[in-house]
């Protein structure tokens, strides 16, 4: 069994050696008290879930102990009853990193007011919109703050058994994970009466089979209990009957992460940080044609201009920006005359996006806004359940519309079905997979509604990036290197050495590897 | 009783608390389409139809999930709700096939029915289909997915109140399929063929294999007690020109919409041309047709004479699970004090 005394023992004899190998290593720099990671690209961050990523090694607890790891934990049982927890949570207006924004503290609150012989925690890690990694590193890199996360959260409602369900494919999160639960099992961080409280808590894994509708808290019980994932609808709330019936609180990855620097810290120095109603941080994990791509962690409130431009650089290759996408699948794309938008969870509602859970795709000028709404809901056509009728047959039939457009195909009317499909799938579908589907739609149509007219009226792509919408043409400025006729791989550019090529439309399948390879922007898409 | 007062469509009611939104409106005769609910299973929200609108809830939620509360303002049928509703259609029928005419549940499918009532006719997407899957290795009846409307109903019967779970949902999305473990067929499933499946199937999806062609409108229905065994389920023969041609099972009987494969699909010998319909009795070696008072007064005299000449212990009597207890009850005191014999005993102890 741990006691205080010991915890303390192995901050005292891990952390100055540590340090010292940190600062000498010199990839890191201190901050205050806190040791962060040093350059241009995490001035403007301010990490608190990822902290310690790629400070400590994930393997080794005592460097997570070193960084005041399990301290909160400490705290919460040897100082704290569990109501005070529920209470510091509340006030500290901690609310869902998963996407839904929903205060952590009343999530809590409700399975600590309701009397049962068994409750459980979940951690959702079944992180699943593309391009969004924040829930993978904060796992990879520093898995022992989920553990302590839940392991309070289990303290505050009274639950002794908790689950992490974690996709599997993410093998390396899997592996970290079991090495973290395996020695804060030895540490006696988790187990029976912990630090001699008489508490018992233990984490189990479940591993998801790759089916993005498991990241639905009902959905990923029913996958936990063994059965099809598929939402359930909502007769009673999770936290009174969720997993086996009994009352279950499910949070976020990046959520639990931020209860121990709560704990730690105090819910006032969190609500210090952020904005009023969306207090703390939120890792984002910028990505798309963004300069320097990466996770980034700020303060809510910082405007998408800071976190694209003053943190990701800006457009890739000097090209123009044209959008930000957040939220994923379930999220909208903000255009550029709204980059000024603070990113907080009102504020992207407002102009119908949404947080989500932290993806951030950056677009330029060359991004066809049809084709990106087509490729979101290619998504959710893929990873629709099949239970409900919208999200099965209406994201569906939104998703062949948005085909025949970008194939050039589009009629009068497509985009008042669309509108009309939209309304429908988001008012009536079951769970928040289908209600949100629509979104890359909405807003697309919204902001970018010229571009599907120009598609559907003149059969044309303003971002050229429709294959069947544009023409690759060699110009007068062709030099004769040949280097396109020989990367073309149908064939198509016939020519002779230092005289004009040209491309034979009837064979040219619009790769675009000739445009890429002219040393001398003699092709141009028309 | 704890009630709670709320409006439906403008009329003030006082409802049970704890009432669905869709039993509430039902038992006050409001009719709410439906084509997943089942009283006697777990909600499941699927189909989506039975969403009403409840003033100041936003969206639209569903009838079959959302309980009455306090102050509740619903309103059924509102131009928000039917709008709604009619798209919903439009996204079934559109990948339905149209061949009501030949279809044998044609008048007896509620896709077929909504569609009417809501004012939908061959869909506006009808684009790409379902991909077809037929299962025909059933004795007693077919599977055929592209008119599955994947309500969930044969699953969840199956699971919840047969407990055979012998289908389920394979595939995800628009590619979802109601199908048997490993895509083996129904034939090499644990189906045990009590058809409560093709029972609540709301299309016809799920068909019995019939003899005899019939339209649903062609048929009367005839409430009766299942002869197979003493559990007595109540059913509703449905005949034309006075042959059986189906059975129903009855759910407002304590058999509650169940039956047995026996019950469910063995009908036809109803109307083999070797079914005894009336009493035999052996004329000179040949068995000729009686009336029933020749035929008993024959079992009496013979019984009579028999304990006569060769005393109770002659007689053996065995009796079977097909008649009732109290038949069961009768024929067993009849042997023993009637005839004065222990000798009786039941095809149940074979």
């Amino acid at each position: 069994m741990i006691t205080k005394e010991k915890l303390f023992e192995i901050k005292e004899k891990t952390k100055p050696s540590l340090v010292e190998k940190l600062l000498e290593g010199d990839r890191v720099e201190f901050r205050g008290d806190d040791l962060v990671l040093k350059g241009e690209y995490y001035k403007k961050q301010v990490r608190i879930a990822l902290k310690n990523c790629d400070i400590i090694d994930p393997t080794d607890i005592d460097e997570y102990i070193a960084f005041d790891g399990y301290f909160a934990l400490l705290k919460a049982l040897t100082e704290q009853e569990p109501g005070d927890v529920v209470a510091e949570i509340t006030e500290s207006l901690l609310r869902g990193r998963g996407g839904a924004g929903f205060p952590t503290g009343r999530k809590w609150n409700e399975a600590y007011k309701f009397d049962a012989d068994k409750k459980y925690i979940i951690c959702n890690a079944d992180e699943g919109d593309p391009g969004a990694f924040m829930d993978r590193s904060i796992l990879e890199k520093d898995p022992h703050s989920v553990l302590e996360g839940m392991a309070i959260g289990g303290y505050a409602i009274g639950s002794d058994q908790g689950y992490i369900y974690v996709r599997a494919e993410y093998p390396m999160a899997v592996k970290r994970l079991e090495i973290a639960i395996k020695q804060a099992k030895e540490y006696g961080l988790l187990g029976n009466n912990i630090f001699g409280t008489g508490f018992n808590f233990d984490i189990e894994l479940r591993l998801g089979s790759g089916a993005f509708v498991c990241g639905e808290g009902t959905a990923l019980m029913e996958s936990i209990e063994g059965r099809r994932g598929m939402p359930r609808p909502k007769l009673y709330r999770t936290a009174h009957k969720g997993l086996w019936g009994k009352p279950t609180i499910i949070n976020n990855v990046e959520t639990l992460a931020n209860v121990p620097a709560i704990m730690n810290k105090g819910a006032k120095w969190f609500r210090s940080i952020g904005t009023e109603e969306s207090p703390g941080t939120k890792v984002f994990a910028l990505v798309g044609k963004v300069e320097n791509a990466g996770l980034v962690e700020v303060p809510m409130g910082m405007t998408l201009r800071e976190i694209v431009f003053d943190i990701g650089g800006g457009a890739q290759d000097g090209k123009e920006y044209k959008a930000v996408q957040t939220g994923g699948p379930s999220g909208g794309c903000i255009p550029a005359d709204l980059i000024d938008t603070p990113v907080d969870f009102e504020s992207l509602g407002k102009i119908w996006s949404i947080m989500g859970s932290g993806g951030m795709v950056v677009m330029d000028e060359n991004t066809c806004m049809v084709d990106i709404a087509k490729f979101f809901l290619d998504f959710s056509v893929d990873e629709s359940c099949g239970k409900c009728v919208p999200c099965r047959e209406g994201t569906k039939r939104m998703h062949e519309i948005l085909d025949r457009i970008t194939k050039g195909e589009g009629v009068e009317g497509d985009i008042e079905r669309l509108e009309n499909l939209s309304k429908t799938v988001s008012s009536t579908s079951l769970c928040g997979l289908g209600q949100t589907a629509p979104n890359p739609v909405i807003t697309t149509i919204k902001y970018y509604r010229h571009e599907y007219e120009a598609h559907i009226k003149d059969k044309s792509c303003p971002a050229k990036s429709c294959k069947a919408l544009i023409k690759y043409e060699i110009t007068d400025d062709c030099i004769g290197c040949t280097r396109c006729a020989k990367v073309c791989p149908v064939v198509a550019i016939t020519g002779k050495v230092k005289e004009k090529h040209l491309i034979d439309q009837a064979i040219c399948i619009k790769c675009g590897a000739c445009y890429d390879v002219c040393p001398v922007d003699a092709i141009s898409i028309i | 009783m704890n009630t709670v007062k709320l409006t439906i469509n403008g009329k003030q009611y006082e409802i049970e608390k704890g009432t669905f939104v869709l039993k509430a409106c039902s038992d006050i005769g409001i009719d709410i389409p439906t084509m997943c609910h089942d009283e006697r299973l777990v909600p499941s929200g699927s189909c989506r139809l039975c969403q009403v609108e409840v003033e100041g809830w936003g969206k639209l939620h569903t009838a079959c999930t959302t309980q009455v509360k306090e102050g509740m303002v619903i309103h059924t049928h509102s131009e928000k709700v039917v709008k709604a509703r009619q798209d919903l259609l439009d996204m079934l029928i559109s990948n339905h096939p149209l061949d009501c005419l030949t279809c044998e549940s044609a008048g007896a499918c509620k896709l077929q029915d909504l569609c009417y009532e809501y004012g939908i006719t061959e869909g506006t997407y009808r684009w790409e289909m379902s991909k077809p899957y037929y299962d025909d290795t059933n004795p007693f009846y077919t599977f055929d997915a592209s008119k599955c409307i994947l309500c969930g109903l044969c699953v969840r019967v199956c699971d919840e109140l047969q407990g055979t779970n012998a289908i389920g949902f394979e595939n995800r999305g628009f590619e979802t399929l109601v199908a048997t473990p490993f895509g083996e067929g129904l034939e090499n499933s644990t189906c045990v063929s009590c058809g409560n499946c093709v029972s609540v199937c709301p299309v016809g999806a799920l068909e019995p294999r019939s003899k005899m062609k019939f339209r649903q409108w062609e048929i009367e229905t005839t409430r009766t007690t299942c002869s197979y065994c003493g559990v007595g389920c109540q059913m509703d023969l449905k005949t034309k020109n006075n042959r059986v041609v189906g059975v129903e099972p009855a759910f407002d009987a304590h058999n509650e919409g169940l039956l047995c494969v026996k019950g469910k699909f063995s009908y036809n010998f109803l109307s083999h041309p070797d079914r005894l319909t009336m009493p035999l009795v052996r004329k000179d070696g040949v068995l000729v047709e009686t009336t029933w008072d020749e035929a008993y007064n024959v079992i009496t005299s013979k019984m009579k004479q028999t304990k006569e000449d060769f005393g109770s212990d002659s007689f053996a009597g065995l009796t079977s699970a097909r008649c009732t207890n109290e038949d069961n009850y009768m024929f067993q005191k009849m042997f023993r004090s009637t005839l004065g014999t222990n000798n009786v005993d039941h095809c149940a102890r074979l």
